[in-house]
């Protein structure tokens, strides 16, 4: 009789014991798509709906113990949220949110913002100045001046000279002060000529820092974009090689030059570092302020080139925006 | 205040029917020009345009161009323009000068407000496929060209607001500036082309009671040096403009040949603003009234013209 009760009691240990391990491990399905769920750029609302609405008190504990990213065990033995994880979600979270309140925004209001938020940043940011001040048209810019009047009670330039020290701030003032002429007419003469003065200045480059020179400045700065168009073009035909190329050294005046003459490209690289696996917020606001400020008919071609990445990368209703505004701009590459 | 006297009601009609009369036939009736488009405010002018236009299928300014001759005509032509357009065309050729005309330059975009200086921009562009700073810029050097190119691309905030703090210490950056001959051109330049009209008052208040003088008498220097006497033009345009007419004015009559084209400017660009002050100084000034010495100084219908948008009675 008592081997018989102590094999018994074994097998229930050894059940109860293996039940308890199972829970441990939790229910590997959920914990894999709250995962996903959770990670990448936005957030997937309907799983995480399915999740919470089914789950009981069991089952979120299981929840918790399986999901080593977002929680730990905390010395008091309770299962903790990680206090960067809730951060890193409230971003992410608020990617929608941001890219609804900024879309249904005046484009001159929306401008003025991102420029005084660029300005607030620092020298980071200061590209999306650079931004701005070149993919807008001019009577958009200048709406983003008016507007910054209302919003902030001093003008654009004001603020830019007196807070940018460094040798960027006459590129920057300069490139927001600008309201090009948008005709086609443009003079090969004059643009075969200005080819040369910038290559002029590439070869001096070690005695007079490109961002300093004059005329690299006056060109950049008040030349249309058709005109700088044929510029580049005419570049590329002295030297052999692009003006981006031999820009690389100053970031401000590549991305000025991208922005002005090849807009597609410079489009198509913020797609790219947003959506990479290691992709930092500002990468990733990027994002949000392309789709909700451009163009859409700017984006030709990029949701074929990146539709792979997209898929894996971006969740939720921001992943439908963004799919979106890319459709659209298929669609007849017009507002 | 305006000096031209200009009618409550006017027949845009008729007034384009005595001006079609005035140019018919043998030779022209100017004085029936000038007793019409001299008692014409812009609005009104733009009207009697259009419709010269629908009756005649000609453009009056074409028409005026080709009737009239000399200073009579360059007055006429200026004033007949919208102003935004006016400013065009004067910067234009200031800029096209084989020794640019700094100063319309600088009078045009200190003196006129932020919005009248975007309008001018608009106009540039429409008549000369250019952008106003870019024809400045490709005429231009040097510390000019980054003074004059910020000066006409500013965009000023309008408001009254005066931060005192901030006047203070550009007043000292100024003064330091200025101090030192090696001029520190870039925070000169960027205080006087980006800050509002009245903080830059403020400014050059605040630098008179600390100094003791104003500013623009510590940039009296040497003629030759040009950037210096533009940055004391862009001073006394900004600090107050009428005084800086006044001058112009002035000048334009003392020398041994009458400076028509400055003449003609002044007194077509604010007959319709503040000429009725600028003569008010004048007067002060020179113990003498404007009319007088325009009167003697000029001749045949440009003197009618001019006297006429003077203000006198016909």
């Amino acid at each position: 009789m008592a081997p018989f009760l102590l094999i018994a009691l074994l097998l229930v240990y050894l059940f109860t014991l293996n039940s308890f391990k199972a829970k441990k491990m939790g229910h590997p399905a959920e914990v894999e798509v709250l995962s996903k769920a959770l990670s990448g750029i936005g957030v997937d609302e309907k799983s995480l709906v399915s999740i919470l609405t089914k789950s009981h008190h069991e089952h979120k504990r299981s929840i918790r113990r399986g999901c080593s990213q977002f929680f730990f065990e905390d010395e008091r033995q309770f299962e903790r949220w990680n206090d960067d994880a809730i951060k890193t979600l409230k971003g992410e979270f608020k990617r929608f949110k941001d890219a609804v309140v900024l879309s249904l925004m005046h484009p001159w209001e929306r401008d003025a913002r991102l420029l005084k938020k660029a300005l607030k940043k620092g020298p980071q940011q200061y590209g999306v100045i650079v931004e701005i001040a070149c993919t807008r048209s001019s009577e958009q810019l200048l709406g983003a001046r008016k507007a910054y009047h209302s919003l902030f009670e001093r003008s654009i330039e004001e603020d830019l000279a007196a807070h940018i020290k460094g040798s960027e701030r006459k590129l920057l003032v300069a490139l927001v002060s600008a309201y090009r002429y948008e005709g086609p007419k443009v003079k090969e003469d004059t643009a075969k000529s200005e080819a040369k003065a910038l290559l002029n200045a590439i070869k001096n480059a070690d005695k007079r820092r490109l961002i300093e020179d004059e005329e690299v400045i006056r060109i950049l700065t008040t030349r249309s974009k058709p005109h700088l168009k044929e510029v580049y073009e005419q570049y590329k035909k002295i030297s052999g090689k692009s003006i981006t190329e031999d820009f690389e050294a100053e970031l401000f005046l590549k991305e000025t030059i991208e922005c002005l003459c090849t807009p597609h490209t410079y489009f198509t690289k913020v797609f790219d570092t947003a959506l990479r696996v290691d992709a930092n917020e500002d990468a990733k606001k990027a994002l949000t302020r392309l789709i909700t400020t451009q163009e859409a008919g700017n984006f030709k071609g990029v949701s074929a080139k990146f539709a792979h990445k997209i898929e894996e990368r971006v969740k939720g209703a921001y992943k439908d925006v963004l799919l979106g505004v890319l459709a659209r701009g298929e669609m007849n590459g017009q507002v | 205040m305006a000096t031209i006297d200009v009618p409550h009601q006017a027949s845009f009609l008729e007034d384009a029917e005595a001006l079609r009369k005035a140019c018919q036939g043998w030779g022209t009736d100017e004085k029936a020009i000038i007793s019409v488009l001299g008692h014409r405010n812009a609005a009104q002018r733009k009207q009697i345009r259009l419709a010269y236009e629908e009756l005649y299928q000609e453009d009056l300014i074409k028409r005026l161009e080709s009737e009239l001759s000399g200073d009579f005509e360059k007055a006429v032509y200026r004033w007949v323009l919208d102003p935004a357009d006016r400013d065009a065309v004067l910067a234009n050729v200031a800029i096209k000068k084989i020794s640019p005309d700094h100063h319309v330059i600088i009078e045009i975009s200190c003196t006129r407000s932020p919005e009248e200086l975007l309008a001018v921009r608009r106009a540039y562009q429409a008549r000369y496929k250019h952008s106003l700073e870019e024809d400045v810029a490709a005429h231009t050097k040097g510390d000019i060209r980054k003074l004059l190119v910020a000066l006409v691309s500013a965009f000023r905030y309008d408001g009254e607001e005066i931060n005192t703090r901030l006047a203070n210490s550009e007043a000292n950056i100024l003064h330091d500036a200025i101090k030192d001959k090696a001029f520190n051109h870039e925070e000169v330049i960027r205080i006087l082309s980006t800050r509002s009209k009245m903080q830059l008052m403020a400014t050059f208040n605040r630098y008179r009671d600390d100094q003791g003088t104003s500013i623009t008498k510590k940039l009296l220097g040497e003629s030759g040096d040009e950037f210096l006497v533009a940055l004391r033009t862009a001073v006394r345009c900004l600090n107050d403009p009428k005084k800086y007419f006044e001058k112009v004015l002035r000048n334009s009559i003392k020398r041994i040949g009458t400076d028509e084209d400055a003449l003609t400017r002044v007194i077509v660009t604010r007959a319709e603003k503040d000429l009725k002050e600028i003569k008010d100084l004048y007067h002060k000034r020179n113990s003498m009234p404007l009319e007088q010495v325009v009167a003697k100084d000029t001749s045949g219908d440009y003197k009618a013209f001019l006297l006429t948008l003077l203000g006198k009675e016909d």
